[in-house]
């Protein structure tokens, strides 16, 4: 009896001792939980069921046929979307239980000859796929589009332009206004983003970044890093225009700061230089959003966000306050005071956040689909939206949409 | 009114690939037509007035060299005009350069720190080209200033905050994917005072400081404990031990080698008294160390050998030493393992010394060529263990007692005397093929006076004019220069001569 009325104490000093032992296990990564919870290895499977139509393949097929460098190009995902779309499992051929529906339209893939693409007849194309979809289904005019998605990765998304004054004056295609548009453009109270639209990464090509990646022990030695333009010369050779003026004070403001790895040369070690930096710069451009916060994200890069109210990928799944450091345009100037001042371990635990795989992955297209990619994301965020209020199902004869509303060249059929 | 560019195509904000220029491609024949085809609620008569107005801007910038923007009307006509707008007009008179940027906000009066407020009839158009109903961004499209803090250079307290910054985070980064549980390094040295002492031993000492593993340095000093290397060794903030050797350190290169080897025995004994534990590493003090070096030798087990390049300078001017052969087949000067092709270690290659034969220095400071040994010591690393008296668990047999070694008086030419197998040695660095130090002698002769410590006190009063003035002449420049040239290389003697000439009127001046 004496002996065994002290096994229970060891027993539970070892236990005690053993916790000690776990928690002094650190990891070198961190798990990412944002507004919405732990979600970003979510499975969308069996949580919703998307319903693809069968456009013409004037729409798609034929769009990219005539021009292949579109699946190269950063608007590349609504190609690769509709093809993970076609084989994935949250697929079904029965429109009646599905829970979305999918009208795969390529309006990004009309390009000049430098790869740029123009916009000018993406409206003129939307309205006529969802003509086409209207007339021969009776799902659309079931809801007028409130369960449907569509993909917009352009400049400003559905508003269909790249200059933002006419973009922001034609405001988002009036078909549009009850979808629910999956884009890259995101900025906080502006015309372009409608509400509840699920914010996506620009498209970056997974095997190039993988065929450049070192060593993870290769010491980190630039502090911050950034390859890009400051001035537009073509446009805006002024300044002030492009970026409203904060690349342009970045480049007068820090030129001259050793701390600083800036300038506009295309080096073939891009991509080594990322790994190899502390900081990433991402400044808006013409547009807030950029390739670089995903490259970032990848290469284990702070990324530092200088864009204004700007509303980054997957924000209710990633909680990037406390992976990027954000800084307002106003306050470029003081960049180098405000990173410096940051505390080392609030820098250890973002780079921790960013080794999260699961993180790098959140933010790739990968060519065949992996679990916890972008796709993935996407509907999750899509089944996070789910189940669809009532009243989204019109009552016979209600219309809201107004289907010759926007400028009149828009309305010539396609 | 509208903001209204050509209708050439911007790219985004991430098109890298409008760094290429590809922007002057991109314009369209669509855009005129579509730009007046959509959003334009004006009548047709105000479309006409603004391609008329369009087309004045186009001839304008023709005339004047850049694009002329027609802000500037909007700023005329308009009644809110601020001090900035004035700025704006001379942005537009002066050169279109970068430095036009900068000089922007200087010409304001209030601080430049402030926000450089943005063009006010912006904000109006912005508000009027927003939907009626949905609130606008509180981002405001158009023109900004460029804000430039007063002083664009960076801060010494910053910059150090930041190595700190870059510091923890490669101390973070060794952590996750360096080496595992690295162990201490025992680096011994052999030295002692001479003209060159200072040189080597300071890029030793740097060498050392950066390592990032803790370091035991012995330094085991020939003739005993000196003030020059104690002041040196003081200063280096390395942990060290310095170890006085009886012998004075000999003239001759051969005797020296010996003695130098007689002094890494002393320091092995060293570790042996004191029980220290680590990787043990001899460090030349005149030879470079590369730190992935340190890296890879805490892969050692028990003994490892690495590569050294070989860098036997020729101290005169003849470079006729290589043969038309080895011009072809330049001699690879590397000292190491040699491997087969599954990575066994199977022999060693060793510096190739015939070429040299004849003319290879003798004595310390002669201007010929310095040969290293058969096996330098510095290629190799073992675990301090291996020297340990105790017979420690592990402890192999094929490695010999260190008390056993050099007790008969033989000469120890190279750590394989220290094992009865060479064959278990690990080779490192890739077996072999990365080189990661470099062994080199360059050292005054030893006679030549230094001053002690390397301080100049009293400081120099002697002032002895020298043979060539720096400075060229005030009077006659391209004549007397000419002639300089001529004389020198004819007759040299002459030179020194019109030289002279030439100074006296220079030191009237």
């Amino acid at each position: 009896m004496g002996v065994k009325s002290w096994i229970l104490p060891l027993f539970l000093l070892q236990i005690l001792f053993g916790k000690f032992g776990i928690a002094e296990l650190e990891q070198h990564t961190e798990r990412i939980s944002g507004s919405a919870g732990d979600v970003l290895e979510d499975d969308p499977v069996g949580r919703l069921k998307v319903f693809v139509y069968e456009l013409p393949i004037k729409y798609n097929k034929k769009i990219v046929g005539r021009d292949p460098r579109c699946l190269n190009h950063m608007f590349a995902a609504e190609i690769f979307m509709h093809r993970f779309l076609l084989t994935s499992p949250v697929r079904t051929l029965n429109p009646e239980e599905a829970d979305w529906f999918y009208t795969p339209v390529y309006t990004t893939c009309d390009l000049t000859p430098n790869g740029l693409p123009l916009p000018f007849k993406s409206p003129r194309v939307m309205r006529s796929a969802i003509q086409f979809i209207s007339t021969n289904w009776p799902y659309w005019n079931r809801t007028e589009g409130a369960d449907h998605f569509f993909l917009v990765p352009h400049d400003f998304g559905a508003c269909f332009h790249y200059q933002e004054e006419k973009a922001i004056q034609r405001g988002i295609l009036p078909l549009l206004k009850k979808a629910t548009l999956v884009q890259t453009f995101g900025q906080e109270n502006h015309v372009c983003l409608k509400e509840g639209s699920i914010i996506i990464p620009p498209y970056a090509p997974p095997q190039k970044m993988q065929a450049h990646m070192i060593t993870p022990d290769t010491p980190r030695s630039i502090f911050v890093y950034f390859r890009g333009l400051f001035y537009d010369v073509g446009n805006d050779p002024e300044g002030g225009y492009y970026a409203r003026g904060a690349r342009a004070s970045l480049w007068e403001n820090f030129k001259n700061n050793p701390l600083f790895d800036i300038s506009t040369e295309h080096p073939t070690t891009y991509y080594e230089d990322m790994q190899r930096a502390v900081f990433c710069l991402c400044p808006l451009g013409w547009a807030p959003w950029s390739p670089r916060l995903v490259e970032g994200v990848v290469f284990g890069c702070i990324p530092v966000i200088i864009a204004d109210d700007i509303v980054l990928p997957f924000a209710d799944a990633i909680p990037w306050e406390e992976i990027g450091v954000f800084v307002a345009e106003k306050d470029v100037p003081n960049l180098d005071t405000i990173l410096t001042n940051i505390p080392i371990d609030v820098i250890l635990r973002k780079q921790r956040l960013l080794a999260n795989p699961s993180m790098k992955q959140a933010m790739l297209f990968p060519q065949p689909a992996q679990p916890g990619d972008a796709f993935h994301q996407i509907l999750n965020g899509l089944a996070r939206k789910l189940p669809h209020d009532k009243s989204i199902y019109l009552k016979p004869g209600e219309r809201t949409l107004n289907w010759t509303a926007g400028p009149k060249g828009d309305l010539k059929p396609w | 009114m509208f903001h209204n560019n050509h209708g050439t195509r911007r790219s985004t904000a991430a098109a890298r690939s409008s760094a290429s220029g590809g922007l002057e491609g991109g314009g369209v024949g669509s855009p005129a037509a579509s730009s007046a085809s959509d959003g334009s609620s004006f009548r047709p008569s105000a479309s006409t007035f603004w391609l008329l107005l369009h087309g004045l801007c186009c001839l304008i910038s023709l005339f004047l060299g850049f694009r002329f923007s027609r802000l500037i009307f909007v700023l005329l006509f308009s009644n809110t005009i601020y001090t900035y707008t004035t700025t704006t007009t001379t942005t537009i008179t002066s050169t279109r350069t970068e430095t036009l940027t900068v000089s922007f906000p200087l010409t304001h009066t209030p601080p430049i720190e402030t926000a450089v407020k943005p063009n006010n009839s912006a904000i109006e158009l912005s508000d009027k080209m927003s939907n009626q109903g949905s609130s606008h961004s509180q981002v405001v499209v158009g023109r900004h200033g460029i804000r430039i803090r007063p002083w664009p250079h960076p801060d010494p307290t910053e910059v150090m905050r930041a190595h700190r910054i870059i510091e923890r985070v490669q101390q973070e980064q060794r952590k996750w994917y360096g080496v595992k549980s690295p162990r201490p390094l025992i680096v011994i040295t052999p030295t002692y005072a001479r003209t060159f002492q200072a040189l080597h031993l300071t890029g030793l000492i740097h060498c050392l400081r950066n390592v990032p593993y803790p370091v035991t340095w012995i330094v085991v000093e020939a003739g005993g404990v000196t003030n020059e290397t104690a002041s040196l060794l003081a200063r280096s903030r390395v942990q060290f031990l310095h170890i006085p050797f009886h012998e004075k350190m000999p003239v001759e290169w051969a005797e020296r080698h010996l003695t130098e080897n007689r002094m890494r025995l002393h320091g092995l004994r060293v570790i042996r008294e004191r029980n220290m534990d680590g990787i043990v590493l001899f460090a030349d003090d005149s030879n470079v160390h590369s730190l992935d070096l340190f890296d890879e030798i805490q892969k050692v087990q028990w003994m490892g050998s690495v590569s050294v390049g070989i860098l036997a300078h020729s101290g005169g001017p003849d470079r006729t030493l290589l043969t038309e052969d080895e011009k072809l087949n330049p001699p690879i000067p590397v000292q190491g393992p040699a491997c087969n092709s599954s990575g066994h270690l199977i022999g060693w290659h060793t510096f190739n010394s015939i070429p040299y034969s004849e003319k290879s220095a003798t004595f310390v400071g002669e201007s010929a060529t310095v040969l290293p040994g058969k096996m330098e010591w510095s290629g190799f690393v073992f675990n301090a263990r291996m020297i340990w008296k105790e017979a420690e668990e592990g402890r192999p047999e094929w490695v010999k007692d260190l008390d056993k070694i050099g007790e008969n008086g033989e000469e120890i030419e190279s750590p394989l005397a220290l094992v009865n197998d060479a064959s278990f040695v690990e080779p490192l660095g890739d077996c072999g093929k990365k080189v990661m130090l470099w062994w080199m002698r360059v050292e005054a002769r030893a006679d030549s006076k230094f001053p002690p410590g390397w301080i100049i006190d009293p400081p120099l009063e002697i002032v002895v004019p020298s043979k060539r003035t720096p400075w060229q002449e005030t009077d006659d420049l391209a004549g007397s220069k000419l002639e300089q040239d001529d004389r020198r290389f004819t007759r040299p003697k002459s030179r020194s001569s019109s030289k002279r000439k030439n100074t006296l009127p220079g030191q009237d001046n």
